[in-house]
């Protein structure tokens, strides 16, 4: 059964950054998630600063918190002029620095696992159950999770057109009335939202390749985008299962060996993939040289 | 705090993070035009699994060991994101990330084989990835003094092909340079730098070290030549601010207060910059809004129904 959990959160973690990644690599932010899962550290100390107690509901409330401040300073900066790469870079590398001073300051009273807090492990995920009259409902992580998917799926299902549009040409977007730079927040505020649901449960590692790998290697078999989402959910769950599969075999870390799977995935798809592939155009192009030749 | 001045032990960190500053800050330059800025993260990331296979090999914790390990997967890294990049339409940023979540994925597993088998004790592999400048020792200092000095040599020797891969690399093609090998190199230069920084400041922070100062130089001029020394001394100076604010206090790490040293120059640097800044920009708005209302005052109607005429004609 245990199995089975894990495999679940896997695979609802690949499915909220498998949708949501594809926007980004269209966008040229793949790194946002990298950003948000280490800028949020800040508020989680802040948040148990406060409360005092080491309940993720509050780490959960701190960390969204700061995510968006995360991805609204990147916005501003990226407004005044500083190339969006940059702007990403210093803004999550400030945010980490005040959240680690602000774990040196109270170093005495905080008995804060950093560890535990950014890099959750996934292998846990079944002793956290939620349970309701006295039932167990299942893991706290995946009804979170899957909330989050729903939330995700609906925002982008209603806003189909419009997030496509400004993925492929924010000015013609935004010639026709389509308020870009709201889209542009509601993207990256699910995103912080998908990165900071899962962070705590699979790690942030898991959540930063799955919100690049599976839409990367998607991107490069289809030109379509409907079919690069699903795609990139198809490979996001392959990865979850058999990084799973994997991990038991070797005895290793779960999250790494999702991440290794998906990486693997992508390799194939970009040596083999029929249009993009690196070998098949190899090969198409001594074809055609061999009947140019004739 | 005048003990940063009588004190040995502190003399070595506040030289160590200087010249830190002042390598990563001139390479950094680069990286950034290149927008790459985040590479250093990428970078940081990927040394895991070459410090765990080191750590693999030979089977002690040797800071020495591990920089080779770190360096050497950083090569690799490097070549697996221009591979990518040349040889696919993924675009730098989603490679880098690519590059990044899988090395690092490879270093988690490599760390769960080594504490399941019998290599002992591993617990130092983290703070080599967590970084302490406070421990610094003449001999690391000594290490970033060479690294300093070749990166610095390498940018002065190469300053002309990096500055053109940096702005036109299609014409330097032209010209008939070697723009891939060019590349590499710069990308090899930044791994160095990089490795020699997670050990003072550790693997997320080390990557402001190299955007911050640059693209705070940014702000402050157009010629590459005054922006690289420029982002070298603000490297330079965060180093030494920090270390400074760091020895005054208890318990406070240099690392995070050298970056946030670095932001609050940046964050100037935004605010005050002589044509880019945000103050700048608002005073000129301002003078031209007044110009312009002294102009439509000045020449009344006459001028501009004259003007009128001659665009309806």
């Amino acid at each position: 059964m245990s199995g089975f959990w894990i495999m679940l959160t896997g695979a609802l973690v690949a499915s909220c950054c498998g949708i949501l990644g594809c926007f980004l690599i269209l966008r040229r932010m793949a790194l946002v998630g990298d950003a948000i899962s280490h800028s949020v550290l800040p508020g989680i100390v802040i948040a148990f600063l406060i409360s005092g107690s080491r309940d993720s509901f509050f780490m959960l409330f701190g960390a969204a918190i700061i995510g968006f401040v995360t991805v609204f300073l990147i916005q501003m900066f990226q407004n005044s002029g500083v190339q969006s790469d940059a702007s990403i870079g210093v803004v999550f590398t400030s945010l980490f620095a005040v959240g680690v001073l602000l774990v040196s300051l109270n170093a005495k009273h905080v008995d804060l696992d950093l560890d535990c807090v950014l890099y959750g492990e996934i292998a846990y995920v079944q002793w956290n159950q939620i349970s309701v009259a006295g039932m167990e409902i299942g893991p706290k992580a995946v009804w979170l999770l899957g909330i989050t998917l729903f939330i995700i799926v609906a925002i982008i299902a209603l806003f189909y057109k419009q997030f496509k549009l400004c993925a492929f040409d924010p000015a013609l977007a935004a010639a026709i009335g389509i308020p870009v730079a709201l889209f542009h927040y509601v993207l990256m505020g699910l995103v912080s939202m998908a990165t900071v649901s899962s962070f705590e449960s699979v790690g942030a590692i898991l959540v930063v390749g799955l919100l690049i790998v599976p839409p990367a290697t998607a991107y490069l078999l289809t030109d379509r985008l409907g079919m690069m989402i699903v795609l990139s959910l198809i490979i996001g769950v392959i990865s979850s299962v058999a990084g799973y599969y994997t991990a038991a075999a070797l005895d290793a870390s779960i999250a790494g060996c999702m991440v290794c799977v998906a990486g693997v995935l992508f390799l194939f798809a970009f040596l083999f993939s029929p249009t993009h592939g690196l070998v098949t155009r190899k090969l198409r192009q001594r074809t055609t040289a061999t009947r140019e030749a004739y | 705090m005048l003990n940063l001045f009588t004190d040995p032990n502190l003399q070595w960190i506040l030289i160590g993070s200087m010249l830190l500053g002042l390598s990563t800050g001139i390479i950094g330059t680069f990286a950034y035009l290149r927008k790459q800025s985040l590479i250093g993260d990428t970078l940081a990331h990927a040394a895991l699994p070459g410090i765990c296979i080191a750590f693999m090999l030979s089977g002690v914790k040797s800071v020495g060991y591990f920089m080779i390990g770190a360096i050497v997967a950083g090569m690799i890294a490097t070549l697996g994101i221009s591979w990518i990049t040349r040889h696919s339409r993924i675009k730098p940023d989603a490679a880098m990330g690519i590059v990044l979540s899988v090395f690092f994925g490879l270093g988690i597993v490599l760390l769960t084989q080594i504490q399941h088998s019998s290599y002992g004790n591993q617990s130092g592999l983290d703070k080599f990835l967590f970084g302490q400048a406070a421990s610094m020792t003449s001999n690391d200092v000594y290490t970033m003094m060479g690294v300093a000095i070749l990166l610095i040599v390498a940018c002065a020797l190469l300053f002309k092909e990096f500055k053109l891969i940096s702005f036109d690399s299609g014409y330097a093609r032209g010209l008939g340079f070697s723009v891939a090998t060019l590349e590499q190199l710069l990308l090899w230069l930044v791994t160095i730098a990089v490795v020699v920084g997670i050990q003072a400041v550790g693997v997320v922070l080390v990557a402001a070290l190299l955007i911050t100062p640059a693209v705070s130089a940014r702000y402050w001029t157009d010629r590459l030549g005054v922006m690289t020394i420029l982002s070298g001394i603000f490297g330079a100076l965060s180093g030494a601010i920090g270390t400074w604010i760091s020895a005054g206090t208890a318990s406070l790490p240099t690392g995070p207060l050298s970056v946030l040293t670095a932001t609050a120059l940046f964050v100037g640097s935004v605010l005050f910059g002589p044509r880019r800044g945000v103050v700048a920009k608002l005073i000129r708005r301002y003078t031209a809004k007044r110009e312009w209302a002294a102009e439509g005052k000045g020449k009344a109607g006459a001028a501009s129904s004259a003007k009128e005429r001659e665009v309806s004609a």
